[in-house]
């Protein structure tokens, strides 16, 4: 059994990457990724479990608001964050149906919305705009009247369906 | 926001788990998915001197369906509940109970067990446990217990868990004969939250009558409640409009009815009754 009070150490694959690092027992994960590790594609928007800005993906494929997990429990585990998906001369298909799609204006949402959209993806491959928007409902975004990010994720479900037929990274 | 600090054991089995609650002491607290703790730590409206982890104990989670029921682990995250075929061939209502909680971050994290255990009185899955008759296992340093739906909510965020208790299981009875049931909610349009959840279970004899009636309802007062009055006018009759929307009249009769800056009492008392006569016609509908 693991103790600790205050300081526990974090051991965790980011993107790929083995880490252990120092942190407060209370630290929240998303702080943990943008102040301890430098991930500042995870936002923080509303700290309350709410906006989705700060989504990343647990394993490979759950979904989960980073503000609202401490970051000793993942301790262990793997996550994906933006910074994980695509790179910038070769964008991930989402990264660049959203580009195509003039799918984000200020941009805020897009980390966790992405992040989001590949969780949906993975187990849909093809959904309806019903089953976009039910699935992108913990992810608020303030600019795009979310038309364009479901405009998106049809591309981005096209080109991860038939990844040959275009230049685009596969997953 | 940044909670108050803490000791933080994960706790790898049942028993390290007991032992560190024994070593934390009573004000510790068990964490499952933490979206109903955490927030309320952000908040510091709970400051746990300690909190065990209980995600990582195996045999936990899951959802297995047995001939005298449909067992799930109390760490059973709300996404797989809402997708399991067990679930939703045995009772469609749990599944989409769980599938309508909050998003999908959300249903991904928090658990079955977190749920009913912090009994928020706007939660969805105490109306639908109350309604289904279910048995709560709870494990302590003293041996288990199975506690039925109807002795766990006892006030307002209280349960009948004692504070080293662990709930471990969730059991569901399997239905038999002409049975339907319907979770219908009105939820707070920012949260998810229910307003107004009402769990519905009906059951029809040969003649056409209803034979048993169930109807779980939370959101409506301080803790979810069965609405026995409706349930009770309802039984021997035939499943009419006339008649449910007569029953569902009483549809708060067992509770406080609740207000705050979404839903005065009055409304929330019209919205129970609607909804309770929403899910108890869907409930008829679904009998095959
Ligand atoms: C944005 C948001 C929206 C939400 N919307 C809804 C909604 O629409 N409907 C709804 O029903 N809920 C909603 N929730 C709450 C969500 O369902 C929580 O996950 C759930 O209420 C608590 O489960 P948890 O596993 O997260 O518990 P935790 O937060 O880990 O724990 C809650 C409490 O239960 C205790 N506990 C946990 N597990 C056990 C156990 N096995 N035995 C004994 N005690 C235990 C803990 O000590 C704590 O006191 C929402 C939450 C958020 C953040
Ligand atoms: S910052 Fe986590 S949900 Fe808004
Ligand atoms: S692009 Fe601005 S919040 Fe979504």
């Amino acid at each position: 059994m693991a103790v600790s009070s205050t300081q526990v150490s974090v051991h965790v694959k980011i993107n790929g990457q083995e880490i252990t690092k120092e942190c407060e027992v209370r630290t929240l994960l998303a702080y943990f990724l943008r102040e301890q590790l430098g991930l500042t594609g995870v936002h923080v928007g509303c700290d309350t479990t709410s906006c989705g800005a700060c989504t990343v993906l647990l394993d490979g494929k759950t979904a989960i608001k980073s503000c609202t997990v401490f970051a000793p429990q993942v301790d262990g585990h793997e996550l994906l964050t933006v910074e994980g998906l695509g790179e910038a001369d070769h964008l991930h298909p989402i990264q660049q149906a959203f580009w195509d799609c003039h799918a984000l204006q200020c941009g805020y949402c897009t980390p966790g919305m992405e992040l989001a959209v590949l969780a949906l993806l993975q187990r849909n491959p093809n959904p309806t705009d019903e089953e976009i928007r039910f699935g992108l409902s913990g992810n608020l975004c303030r600019c795009t009247g979310y038309k364009n990010i479901v405009k998106a994720v049809h591309q981005a479900a096209e080109i991860m369906n038939h990844p040959s037929t275009s230049q685009s990274v596969t997953l | 926001m940044i909670p108050a600090a803490f000791d933080y054991y994960r706790a790898k089995s049942i028993q390290e788990a007991f032992f560190a609650k024994q070593q934390a002491g009573a004000d510790a607290k068990w964490i499952a998915g933490g979206h109903s703790l955490l927030p309320m730590m952000k908040l510091r409206l709970a400051t746990p001197p300690a909190l065990i982890d209980i995600n990582e104990i195996d045999g936990l989670s899951g959802i297995r369906l047995q001939a005298d029921g449909l067992v799930i682990g109390a760490l059973t995250h709300h996404a797989e509940i809402a997708h399991s075929e067990e679930v939703v061939r045995t009772w469609p209502l749990l599944a989409q109970a769980a599938g309508l909680i909050g998003d999908r971050q959300v249903r991904n994290r928090g658990t079955i067990g977190g749920n009913l255990a912090h009994a928020d009185p706007a939660s969805d899955l105490p109306a639908v446990a109350l309604a289904l008759e279910a048995t709560l296992v709870a494990e302590g340093p003293s041996g288990r217990r199975e506690i039925p739906a109807s002795e766990f909510f006892v006030g307002p965020m209280t349960t009948a868990l004692s504070d080293d208790e662990l709930l471990t299981q969730v059991r569901f009875p399997v239905p038999s004969g002409k049975v339907g049931s319907f979770y219908c909610k009105y939820p707070h349009p920012a949260s998810g939250y229910a307003v107004v959840g009402v769990a519905a279970v009906a059951q029809l004899g040969p003649d056409g009558k209803f034979q048993a009636v169930r109807v779980g309802v939370t959101g409506v007062g301080m803790w979810a409640y069965r609405a026995e009055t409706t349930e009770k006018e309802l039984v021997g009759k035939l499943p009419t409009q006339e008649n449910i929307a007569s029953a569902a009249q009483h549809a708060v009769d067992e509770t406080d009815v609740s207000q705050d800056l979404f839903a005065s009492e009055q409304y929330r008392t019209h919205l129970a009754a609607l909804y309770t006569v929403k899910a108890l016609q869907a409930a008829v509908q679904a009998i095959q």
